[in-house]
């Protein structure tokens, strides 16, 4: 192992560990700090990999954000000690099967995809001004269906709060 | 190697520096507010008072730091430092004077709002791993509330990139050689300043600590020194955010020959913080309601308008940064 690759392995190893712990916490809040450590380190990897635009807004949007958004519905829940042992009763051995044999089928399909021909990272750093040339050059027709799938959202979203105000006002 | 002995002076120089600074603006700022409400504030531990942040730091750090049996250990000790490691990032990217900085990353105002964005954890967690009903209002509070302002932070900026062409601070600043853009970006600086509040939950926004209804907010079961690093941290943002809009808006480290640059941003960061100060002194407490619909219903359509007639007008002269 070259010293070049040591931090790509050591934000891979802290990813791989992070999200493994993020998804066999019982307690809510603590498999959410991982999964926020594992959103992070994939920022690393991606800032190492030259695409440090792609890595902020990992860490932006999707650590930044997203994640508060999960804390924020863990909050509310107010699940406590309770809630941790309705997980633990609820993720049995048992449990563990389907997913473990669909992760293997992954796991020798990457193996077999790696040990075709090799695909070199050129290590060219892609500055904000390419990616948005590319989002609005060739790839505009994605970018207009994410923004009509937002809209939709944001529709939906207005429509479920709406009701809800004007079912408080009629109830008091 | 000078260049590396460099590095590491500037990385050491802003660790320190701004500690200090963080924790002298304990004293300033008491003793700022004290003149503008016509009192005299701490005026008694050495020359002017300034003794009392020395005072304030022996105090915090000799005081029982108490954990409580119900709280949730780990994520309690974690979260006052989570605060901490986000502000010291965040100063990374700030150009003190020209090739005085830490780094710069093309993506550099970027990386200070996601550093910004990850503050957020510390007051979350802290008020989640309390198990105290007050603490956890008021971590609702703070979540609902800088998660909201982020965005039009965000987007306050943009009109700021769209003129200097570039998310990299050194090229905004010398976009800036001719014209600051408070002067072409009004609407942004006043939008950013209001977000910059609310974003490190400052009177009058701090309403996550609002002590009239929550006893202190999250930070209600915290002692010692983890609440000292929650304030430091709320100090440590009035800096950051003071810089971030001392370099984006007023022209960074460019001044008149008469005075070395580092000089005029520190002058310009000085008069921001006298400002934040200066509201505090002045503005009552919104409702929390009032301050989600100031968010939503003014502060997002007028950067949304900005940046529409900033676009437009780039787009119409053919103006290239």
């Amino acid at each position: 192992m070259s010293t070049e690759l040591f931090p790509f392995y050591l934000a891979a190893t802290v990813a791989l560990v992070s999200t493994l712990l993020a998804v066999t916490r019982y307690n809510p809040t603590h498999a959410l700090i991982y999964f926020i450590i594992s959103l992070l380190a994939t920022a690393v990897i991606f800032f190492l990999l030259g695409a440090p635009f792609a890595a902020v807004l990992e860490i932006m949007i999707y650590a930044g954000a997203i994640v508060v958004l999960f804390l924020f519905v863990v909050m509310m829940l107010n699940l406590g000690s309770r809630g941790d042992e309705l997980e633990h009763q609820w993720l049995k051995p048992k449990m563990w099967v389907m997913p473990s044999v669909l992760c293997l089928i992954l796991f020798f399909e990457l193996v077999y995809v790696l040990s075709g021909p090799s695909h070199p990272i050129t290590g060219t750093a892609v500055s904000p001004k390419e990616v948005g040339i590319q989002l609005f050059g060739p790839y505009v027709l994605a970018v207009e269906i994410a923004s009509m799938l937002l809209l939709a959202g944001l529709v939906g979203a207005y429509h479920l709060g709406r009701r809800y105000l004007s079912d408080a006002r009629g109830q008091s | 190697m000078p260049d590396e002995v460099f590095i590491y002076v500037i990385v050491f120089g802003t660790l320190l520096g701004t500690l200090t600074f963080a924790a002298v603006l304990v004293w300033f700022e008491r003793r700022l507010l004290g003149l503008w409400q016509d009192r005299l504030g701490p005026n008694r531990v050495g020359p002017f008072g300034i003794g009392l942040a020395l005072a304030d730091i022996l105090k915090l750090l000799t005081k029982e730091d108490w954990i409580p049996p119900f709280a949730d250990r780990i994520v309690f000790i974690f979260a006052p430092t989570a605060v901490l490691i986000a502000m010291f990032m965040g100063f990374t990217v700030i150009p003190w004077a020209p090739g005085v900085q830490i780094v710069d990353l093309n993506i550099g105002l970027l990386f200070f709002l996601g550093m910004t964005s990850l503050a957020v954890y510390s007051v979350l967690l802290g008020g989640l791993a309390s198990h105290n009903k007050y603490s956890l209002l008021g971590a609702l509070r703070a979540g609902a509330q800088m998660v909201s302002y982020e965005v039009f932070m965000g987007l306050s900026l943009m009109g700021v990139v769209m003129l200097a062409g570039s998310f990299s601070l050194v090229d905004i600043v010398n976009a800036q050689q001719d014209l600051w853009f408070v002067v072409s970006q009004p609407l942004g600086f006043f939008v950013f300043l209001i977000a910059g509040i609310a974003e490190s939950h400052r009177l009058p926004f701090d309403l996550p600590e609002a002590e009239h209804e929550l006893v202190a907010g999250f930070h209600t079961e915290y002692s010692g020194m983890k609440f000292g690093m929650f304030m430091l941290g709320e100090y440590l943002g009035v800096i950051l955010i003071s810089s971030i809009m001392a370099t984006v808006f007023f022209g960074g480290w460019l001044g008149p020959d008469f005075l070395p640059p580092f000089f005029w941003l520190a002058i310009k960061i000085f008069t921001l913080i006298c400002f934040f100060v200066l509201l505090r002194a002045a503005i009552p407490r919104p409702r929390f309601d009032q301050l989600m619909s100031l968010g939503w219903k003014i502060m997002l359509p007028l950067t949304l308008a900005n940046l529409l007639v900033t676009g437009g007008i780039v787009l119409l002269t053919g103006y290239q940064p």
